[in-house]
């Protein structure tokens, strides 16, 4: 009776074992399905072309169906949108991030500072539509247009949260005694700061600056109500714009631009799982 | 001659964490019925590991092996269920950690809820005021039963622990330094108690405090980087050492 | 550079984050005054027509945030079976093995997919897949929503929840085994009720990142503008009604919209932070 007991509890506790292994594994599949899919559909449709030209106007579209071509084009317009808004948003997101880090980290009891810290975190769980309707509000209606200008306030506000809370995390894991040694040889705060701390925490922000990136990289609807979109590669920051991810959605909607939706789609993936690999290797090598 | 037969044995048992080091080294001992037994020795001579073998606490962890044989009643226990074989063979912790989710009452059934097994009502209350009452707590929380184990000082926590561990009426109760993070009056409480308590059963009790190990132990182990150095009667052992590093360890040259 | 302008310009910087919530939060209000004047506040959330013929205008909320409770919740369903045995792995039994190591590298690459890959995803092989088991005719709809919302939010629930799994004291999980449990025991009666309020509180983190996904939801919940009858019936959410029509907006419906957003804005920041002060209480604990 008894050891029938004990063999009925240790079946079950390894029905459990099985159970969290197997589940635990499943949950990966759907990376790899994705990876799986992505790649097979979307790797032959990568070619030098499919990075030098812009998406292909209506009337090209026709004629390759006509001829029974291949659709010509490729995503140079969103590539070159994407870094021109993501490259304006970094350069005033890691300035204006990392000084709020600072802050934080130096005031943690201070009243002001906790507040700060509760908007950081209201900021960080808004949803980005939400970003988006926003900064239309804000940024095109006043200018009485869609703009590239517009969509890097986008991803400003995206990128800050997450690079403010990168910054104090790393500063705050930081042993007080390098601060205390640098004000001990006559440092000032600000000297310490940028000439010690900051360099000691180097690892840690520089990741989540990747990790900031690698978030907003993707994000498509704020830039639907405030890059818009356009069809040919452009430079000009008041004017629309496009970008990797709006070029998706475009290609979604578009029942002849179809065939390109995977490559974009690959081109995308990659980059953003690269980044994160990138941030998370730097960061272990960082912590040794 | 069946009153004289051990309660366990220890039989060349080894103990090794990776292949080149041994914490336990051939260890071979019988500990005999209802009697209190300490295990001494310098920190890092294998005194707890050794003890935790005995209720295969080392088989939660995959890289630790356990060689020889041990006895309990005559069956070797490395060959047995483990769960079956902690059930008759409690144990008691150096930090006492009664479970926090779990009121005075449930931690004290707290063997049989983890077991799956189901008390009556009468049952249970009686297992509460019994081991509450061997321990000596159960006047002083009999009418706090409900609250939270917890809230009791950390004299009165660790006996909880132990009363947790008697409410399974194991054969054998080893305990690791249980008082080593307790005040002077929680210990000689505890001291106490367990000379009640090798009525019902046997004892194995790591210490590093020698004075404990005079008060309480008929028997008394020396152990030294692993190895059992001199295992006898704890007066002989502490008037008469026969090993050289006994006599070092007792006179305070080592550890 | 002396303390006194470090200090300042540190101050300085801060102000970025009171202006922008508050630009958030009075951009919000303004703009979606016009709708709340019109219908009335109540009115507004709890009616159900959405019809922007001119001359009959006629908006209400309730379609969407129906859409968006019942893909929120069923992702949440969807999600546990998951999102526990992961936490269980990662924290529990392959605590600091490199297989762990493995799988939260997974989890966390998971998380990084931008979600309209997801969606796409959702689009060509799950939807394909509810058609061919006749779950439902069209294949889209709040359930193959639910379905990849759920993928998308398990990284979240399963990181945050290993973390409280792994600060369950060992003292306490060797006293139990010291008592003759085995391991599915320890786990289901101790590592469960003291872990519980740090894993009940990632959920709702979980929940808060599932309201307000987009661009996934919008790809295939099948956009349909009335509340949905069942969880195979198409819907829209809050968020994707705005994703769908706020390019094409203006006026009344554009104010509908952006009340739609406040009403979002305002539901995840309160699931959030009620999360996040259950995640310091669970922490502190």
């Amino acid at each position: 009776m008894d050891k029938l007991k004990i063999r009925n509890r240790l079946a079950k506790d390894k029905a459990l074992l099985w159970t969290v292994c197997l589940l635990a594994t499943l949950t990966a599949v759907p990376l790899f399905a994705i990876l799986g899919e992505v790649f097979i559909r979307g790797y032959n449709q990568l070619s030098w072309s499919f990075f030098t030209e812009p998406t292909p106007t209506a009337y090209r579209v026709m004629k390759a169906i006509e001829a029974g071509t291949p659709i010509p084009g490729g995503i140079a317009n969103g590539i070159i949108g994407t870094m021109l808004m993501l490259g304006m948003a970094v350069i005033f997101a890691i300035p204006i991030g990392i000084l709020c880090g600072v802050f934080l980290a130096e005031n943690a009891k201070n009243r002001y500072a906790q507040i700060v810290s509760y908007l950081t975190d209201l900021l960080q769980g808004t949803p980005s539509v939400i970003i988006g309707i926003v900064t239309y509000i804000w940024v095109v209606v006043p200018m009485k247009g869609y703009s590239a200008i517009a969509g890097s306030i986008a991803l400003f506000i995206m990128m800050l949260p997450l690079i403010i809370r990168s910054t104090e995390e790393t500063l705050k894991i930081l042993p007080s005694s390098l601060k205390e040694a640098g004000l001990a040889l006559g440092g000032n705060r600000a000297r310490v700061m940028l000439k010690v701390q900051i360099p000691a925490a180097f690892g840690g922000i520089f990741t989540g600056v990747l990790l900031a990136i690698s978030r907003v990289i993707g994000e498509t609807a704020p830039l639907m109500f405030t890059a818009l979109g356009c069809s040919f590669v452009r430079f000009s920051i008041d004017k629309p714009i496009s970008a990797v991810p709006l070029l998706i959605w475009e290609f979604f909607n578009d029942p002849y631009l179809q065939e390109l939706i995977w490559g974009a789609s690959l081109f995308l993936l990659l980059f953003v799982l690269i980044l994160n690999l990138t941030a998370k290797y730097l960061a272990k090598k960082w912590n040794q | 001659m069946e009153s004289v037969k051990p309660i366990l044995e220890f039989k060349k048992t080894c103990v090794s964490y990776t292949k080149q080091t041994m914490a336990v080294k051939y260890v071979s001992a019988a500990i005999e019925r209802n009697t209190i037994t300490a295990i001494m020795g310098p920190s890092g001579c294998g005194k707890s590991t050794l003890l935790r073998a005995v209720n295969l606490m080392h088989n939660l962890y995959p890289n630790i092996r356990v060689d020889g044989e041990i006895l309990l009643n005559n069956e070797n226990i490395l060959s047995m269920e483990p769960i079956d074989v902690r059930r008759r063979v409690g144990m008691v912790f150096q930090r006492p950690a009664p479970f926090p989710t779990m009121s005075i009452y449930d931690n004290v059934l707290s063997g049989y809820t983890l077991n799956g097994i189901r008390l009556s009502r009468n049952q249970k209350e009686e297992t509460v005021e019994h081991c509450l009452q061997s321990v000596a707590l159960w006047d002083e929380v009999k009418d706090v039963l409900n609250k939270k184990g917890t809230f009791l000082s950390g004299g009165q926590q660790q006996r909880l622990c132990i009363a947790r561990a008697l409410a399974m009426k194991p054969d054998v109760l080893l305990m690791d330094e249980p008082t080593s993070a307790l005040d002077p009056i929680a210990t000689a409480h505890i001291e106490e108690l367990m000379q009640d308590l090798q009525k019902e059963v046997t004892i194995l009790i790591v210490t590093h405090n020698m004075g404990q190990a005079m008060r309480i132990s008929s028997k008394s182990m020396f152990m030294y980087l692993g190895e059992l150095v001199e295992y006898g009667n704890t007066k002989d052992l502490f008037s008469n050492p026969k090993d050289e590093r006994t006599k070092a360890y007792l006179t305070g040259k080592m550890g | 550079m002396n303390d006194k302008l470090y200090k300042i310009l540190l101050f300085v910087a801060t102000l970025t984050m009171p202006i922008v919530c508050g630009g958030v939060m009075y951009a919000l209000v303004t703009d979606a005054y016009d709708a709340f004047e019109h219908f009335g506040f109540f009115k507004f959330l709890t009616s159900s027509d959405w019809n922007y013929t001119d001359g009959s205008e006629q908006y209400g909320a309730l379609p969407f945030i129906t859409g968006t409770l019942m893909t929120t919740l069923l992702a949440l369903i969807f999600c546990i079976p998951f999102s526990l045995p992961v936490a269980l792995f990662v924290g529990e039994y392959f605590n600091g093995t490199k297989i762990a190591a493995i799988l939260s590298t997974v989890t966390d690459l998971l998380a990084g997919i931008p979600s309209i890959i997801y969606g796409l995803w959702g689009f060509y092989t799950l939807r394909p897949l509810i058609m061919a088991f006749d779950i439902s005719p069209q294949g889209s709809g709040i359930l193959t929503a639910s379905l990849v919302l759920a993928i998308m939010i398990v990284p979240y629930a399963a990181s945050l929840s290993a973390e409280f799994i792994k600060m369950v004291p060992n003292d306490l999980k060797e006293g139990a085994y010291s008592l003759g449990a085995t391991h599915a025991e320890v786990i289901r009666k101790i590592v469960f009720p003291v872990a519980g309020s740090g894993i009940f509180s990632s959920y709702i983190l979980a929940i808060g990142r599932a309201l307000g996904e987009t661009m996934t939801v919008t790809m295939l919940i099948g956009n349909t503008n009335n509340i949905p009858d069942s969880i195979t019936s198409t819907g829209n959410s809050m968020a994707s009604i705005i994703a769908n029509q706020f390019g094409e907006a203006d006026d009344l419906r554009l104010s509908s919209l952006i009340a739609i957003g406040l009403a979002l804005f305002l539901i995840t920041a309160i699931i959030n932070m009620i999360g996040k002060i259950m995640i310091k209480r669970a922490r502190i604990a």
